[in-house]
């Protein structure tokens, strides 16, 4: 039935839609045929050949309307239609450029900002991995200590997940690393991953040369020199060399064989940095400090993922996953005590730097929906404005005979034009935009932050497209119902400003705007003010003159006793630079990417309860740590140099850690048992920021790096001299020992605390642009409204002025009137300002979402510019001249 | 212009479908035919026969084709479909069940 009513028909009706013409002459024909047999009936009946003519078209209704009847029943004409209006929407169009640009501009802009930003969230956060399959079902999964603190986890709790998780398909392990590759005399670092053996297959990603690693091959220690390499690296390293695969390239001195080249496009699995090399776990002693760790326990260095099962969630997977923390916890106290073990959708992955992006990125979405809302309340108040000058057009279309569903058609399709070509700007944008994340982030080194344009974000821009098409067609839409025919086609009568007939709808949306912007407003100045507060906290440590480095010892193949010797030879040479006032190693940088080890302690006379077990982060530091960081130190002594490996072992520990552990006494002198063995105190320093600017004071403690031995600790240096010229001396000092080693970055610490601010860095960067162009909206929007209805209300204006009234009145009238529509913007924006500000939460530091000197200032600067959008069209009112006014 | 109300447009529909049954007419002939039958009483202009055919001839139920017309000139003929036919049966079916409750309900008593 289906086929046989559509199959003939589709045939007619694509012959009425595309034979038009035809179809037209044909139906002519047909009607002339049936007039002149009417015709000669009349006259065989006696009529005049006039009379007959006159009597036969009276009778079929007026040729012109039956053909245009006939026209109307067919079908196909929906199409016809639309190109139809597509046709007189673009002559429009072009017949106010001035109005098309700017309604194109700001839907380009909102719609930009939402393709960019949605494209950035597809890359960054929901698909960060080009290539790799199945990222629905992949999930971070990291270490957690009391305190909701995330650490890595270890190599064997990481075998006893994958083997009893049954809900999961499979898991794998990846840890960034870094590598010296020796090209030329240049020795350049570069970022790798240390894989487990599962990692290509579990990806789904096969390399186009060679193999991925095979079962076994992250089992041993040294055991298996292998090396996948990157798409990029080949190209560029290896020169695209088709023979790569069973060669040799040594990586941290150690020479690794090629086994395979990763497919281009693959960029390994860590958000924010392209990896370049892939080695097997098995050789992770070549890779990182601290010796061999496959075994241990205790060792938390892993950073890992899970493919789930299909259709199991995440609060299932972490149901079992907990239950393995948990199994571990009671198998292995010693290393397990008090340890969790988490799973994050890739979004809000715990390590690397989505962790960073992420929360800036979910505030992102938020504002960039206000602004687009912002642009389309714009757009609509200019059709609106137009539509009412098309009143005169509309009404005349209405008269000869268009319903009023045709006229909503047209009018729809008019915002389609509009929003179409916003969108295909808008696309633009994004696609411009898409790298523009990780060079906006606040680092020293490039990010690789991508967005990505896939059909999910194409989906949404034109999701968003039919969204503003439908607000933008509808407003002028919702004016036009109020058509009344008689009223419009009389001559334009003049209006009263503030009028309410006609006017809400526009004031309506000059509100929602000022509201709108209003958040944004609030919201930025929130950010602001964080990130100045961030900028004001001391990190307790000294900012100015003190730069870090670190000399690629691991990766250059150095051993212990090497290590110990060339350190010491290195600081003295460094002592003796001229300018350098003290030089000092330490572990972990402050505010550094890596986290600090922790370890149980216990303290004479301080009572732990049966489930307390007290453990406290803790960082090695040579001498003159503290004088070269500018801790100030409240009592006792710093490390000294003969606090080595055969000295008696020695602690200094934090202000926070004597508060919390011997109640404020000077510990000086006591013991410290650290890992059950037991050490002397011999200073207390004050607090300073360990992991974060935003983090509370909280117990910390040195160990001296002789005792405690790192073979590729960071350098700090303090001195008068500029960084460059550090560097340069540095590396000559260096060089001078081994000229094969490489010099890692060289920041000062201010840097290192600014790249702890990036996130807000972020944060307020985007969203006070966004913000800013908000407001520009916002303001042209009320600008537009004004003197609109200014320039509707000069009659009234001019005979108020007849009356007596001056332009002192007359300005006070318009101003008020915008001040009106601004304060009830500013009212709703307030509420929703208070309630939607907490959305900023973890971007926020030591504001309150509430913070009343923020609203303040912001409500401040939104009348300012009100005040400013309305004060032009409030002038141009006082100079109204009555006499012409009157006359016109 | 006498637009069909409601009513009319669906029993115009049925009246062409009828009248084709019969025999394939061109425009002119179902017009003549129109006015036979229904003897001015149902007010059928010839304006809305026309767009009448049209929609027939979309839902499939009568199709067209030019023929010649005598005096060298052509006409279009209009037949009905197998479709138009078994609509026809049912829109009859319906008719007589739909007017026999009318005039059941017309033909009541006042108590």
């Amino acid at each position: 039935m289906i086929f046989g009513g559509w199959f003939p028909n589709l045939r007619l009706r694509l012959h009425f839609l595309f034979r038009g013409k035809r179809v037209d002459q044909e139906m002519k024909e047909e009607l002339q045929e049936h007039l002149d047999r009417q015709i000669q009936e009349n006259v065989a009946q006696g009529m005049t050949p006039e009379q007959a003519r006159r009597s036969a078209v009276i009778a079929l209704g007026g040729i012109t309307q039956t053909e245009q009847q006939c026209r109307d029943a067919r079908v196909g004409n929906g199409i016809r239609d639309f190109f139809q209006d597509l046709r007189y929407g673009f002559r429009q169009l072009r017949r106010s450029p001035g109005f098309s640009a700017l309604a194109v501009l700001c839907l380009t802009l909102g719609i930009g900002a939402n393709a960019a930003v949605f494209s950035w969230v597809e890359g960054i956060l929901f698909r960060p991995y080009p290539l790799v399959a199945h990222q629905d079902r992949l999930f971070a999964i990291a270490g957690l200590v009391p305190g909701k603190r995330i650490d890595g986890l270890s190599w064997p709790d990481f075998l006893d997940l994958r083997r009893n998780c049954t809900l999961c398909d499979d898991a794998f392990v990846t840890s960034p690393t870094s590598s010296t590759l020796n090209v030329g005399d240049r020795a350049e670092i570069t970022i790798g991953s240390i894989v487990s053996a599962n990692y290509f297959d579990a990806l789904g990603v096969h390399p186009v040369l060679g193999r991925g690693f095979q079962a076994g091959e992250d089992v041993g220690s040294n055991s298996h020199p292998v090396v996948v390499i990157s798409h990029q690296m080949w190209r560029n390293r290896f020169k695209s060399d088709p023979e790569i695969v069973g060669k040799t390239q040594r990586l941290n001195n150690v020479p690794h064989t090629i086994i395979g080249v990763a497919p281009e496009g693959f960029y390994g699995t860590f958000v924010g940095r392209a990896i370049q090399f892939w080695v097997p776990a098995s050789m992770q002693e070549v890779f990182r400090g601290g010796g061999y760790v496959l075994e241990n326990r205790g060792a938390h260095w892993i950073e890992s993922y899970v493919l789930l099962k299909p259709g199991v969630s995440r609060a299932q997977a972490q149901q079992q996953i907990s239950a393995i923390a948990t199994q571990l916890q009671t198998s292995y106290p010693a290393t397990n005590r008090q340890r969790g073990i988490g799973i994050w959708p890739l979004w809000q992955t715990p390590f690397n730097q989505a962790r960073l992006v992420g929360p800036a990125l979910e505030v992102m979405v938020v504002v960039v929906a206000f602004v687009l809302l912002i642009a389309c309340a714009n757009v609509g108040n200019l059709l609106l404005v137009r539509s009412f000058a098309r009143r005169h057009e509309m009404s005349v279309r209405l008269a000869i005979g268009a319903t009023r569903k045709r006229l909503l058609k047209q009018l729809l399709t008019e915002g389609l034009i509009l929003s179409a070509l916003g969108a295909a700007g808008g696309f633009f944008i994004a696609f411009l935009c898409r790298y523009l994340l990780g060079t906006l982030h606040y680092d020293g080194t490039t990010l690789y932050l991508p967005g990505t344009i896939d059909g999910r974000v194409m989906a949404i821009s034109a999701g968003i497209c039919l969204l503003v098409t439908l607000i933008v067609g509808l407003v002028p839409a919702l004016q036009a119902r109020h058509l009344d025919l008689a009223g419009s086609m009389k001559a334009e009568s003049g209006t009263v400003v503030g009028a309410r007939s006609r006017g809400w709808i526009r004031s309506g949306l000059v509100v929602f705007q000022v509201c709108l912007s209003f958040i944004l407003l609030v919201g930025a100045a929130l950010l602001l003010e964080s990130l100045e507060r961030v900028r004001n906290t001391s990190p307790g440590f000294s900012t100015s003159n003190v730069v870090a480095t670190a000399v690629s010892l691991v990766a250059s193949g150095y051993d212990e006793p090497r290590a110990r010797t060339f350190q010491n030879e290195l600081i003295d040479r460094l002592r003796a630079l001229p300018g350098v006032e003290s030089a000092a190693f330490g572990t972990n940088t402050p505010l550094g990417y890596r986290g600090y080890s922790s370890t149980p302690i216990a303290v004479d006379g301080y009572q732990t309860s049966p489930t307390e077990q007290p453990e406290v982060d803790y960082n090695q530091v040579s001498e003159s740590y503290f004088t070269t960081l500018g801790i100030p130190l409240f009592s006792g002594r710093e490390f000294l140099r003969s606090d080595d490996q055969n000295a008696p072992l020695v602690a200094i520990v934090n202000r926070t850690m004597v508060e919390r552990y011997w109640r404020g006494q000077d510990p000086t002198g006591l013991r410290l048992q650290v890992k059950g063995r037991s050490a002397r105190v011999v200073g207390v320093v004050a607090d300073s920021k360990y992991e974060s600017m935003a983090e509370t004071p909280r117990p910390f403690f040195y160990v001296p790096l002789r005792q405690d031995f790192d073979r590729e600790p960071d350098l700090y240096i303090r001195t008068s001299q500029s960084p460059q010229s550090t560097l340069a001396a540095v590396l000559r000092e260096v060089h001078a020992l081994d000229s094969n080693l490489a010099l890692y970055e060289m920041i000062t610490l201010q840097e290192q605390v600014n790249r702890a601010a990036g996130p807000q860095l972020v944060a307020v960067t985007l969203v006070s642009t966004l913000g800013g162009l908000a407001l520009l909206l916002a303001a042209v929007g009320l600008y537009g409204v004004m003197s609109y209805s200014v320039a509707q209300s000069t009659r009234e204006l001019g005979l108020r002025m007849a009356l007596g009234a001056d332009a002192a009145n007359l300005l006070r009238l318009v101003l008020s009137r915008g001040l009106r529509l601004t304060t009830g913007g500013i009212l709703f924006g307030l509420i929703a300002a208070l309630v939607l500000t907490r959305l900023l939460g973890q971007l926020l530091y030591r504001v309150s979402p509430h913070d009343p000197m923020v609203f303040a200032s912001a409500l401040a600067v939104m009348t300012l510019i009100a005040i400013t959008a309305c004060l032009l069209p409030a002038r141009r009112a006082s100079r109204t001249d009555p006499a012409r006014v009157l006359r016109d | 212009m006498t637009k069909p109300s409601d009513l009319m447009q669906g029993t115009l529909d049925m009246l062409i479908l009828k009248i084709l049954a019969l025999e394939p007419l061109n425009g002119w002939g179902i017009s003549q035919r129109l006015k036979q039958i229904s003897s001015e009483v149902l007010g059928v202009s010839d304006g809305s026969l026309y767009p009448a055919l049209q929609k027939l001839e979309l839902r499939g139920w009568v199709k067209s084709e030019w023929k010649a017309s005598g005096n060298n000139r052509r006409a279009k003929y209009y037949s009905l479909t197998r479709l138009g036919r078994k609509q026809l049966e049912k829109e009859t079916e319906n008719w007589n069940r739909v007017s026999a409750a009318i005039s059941g309900i017309v033909q009541l008593k006042e108590a």
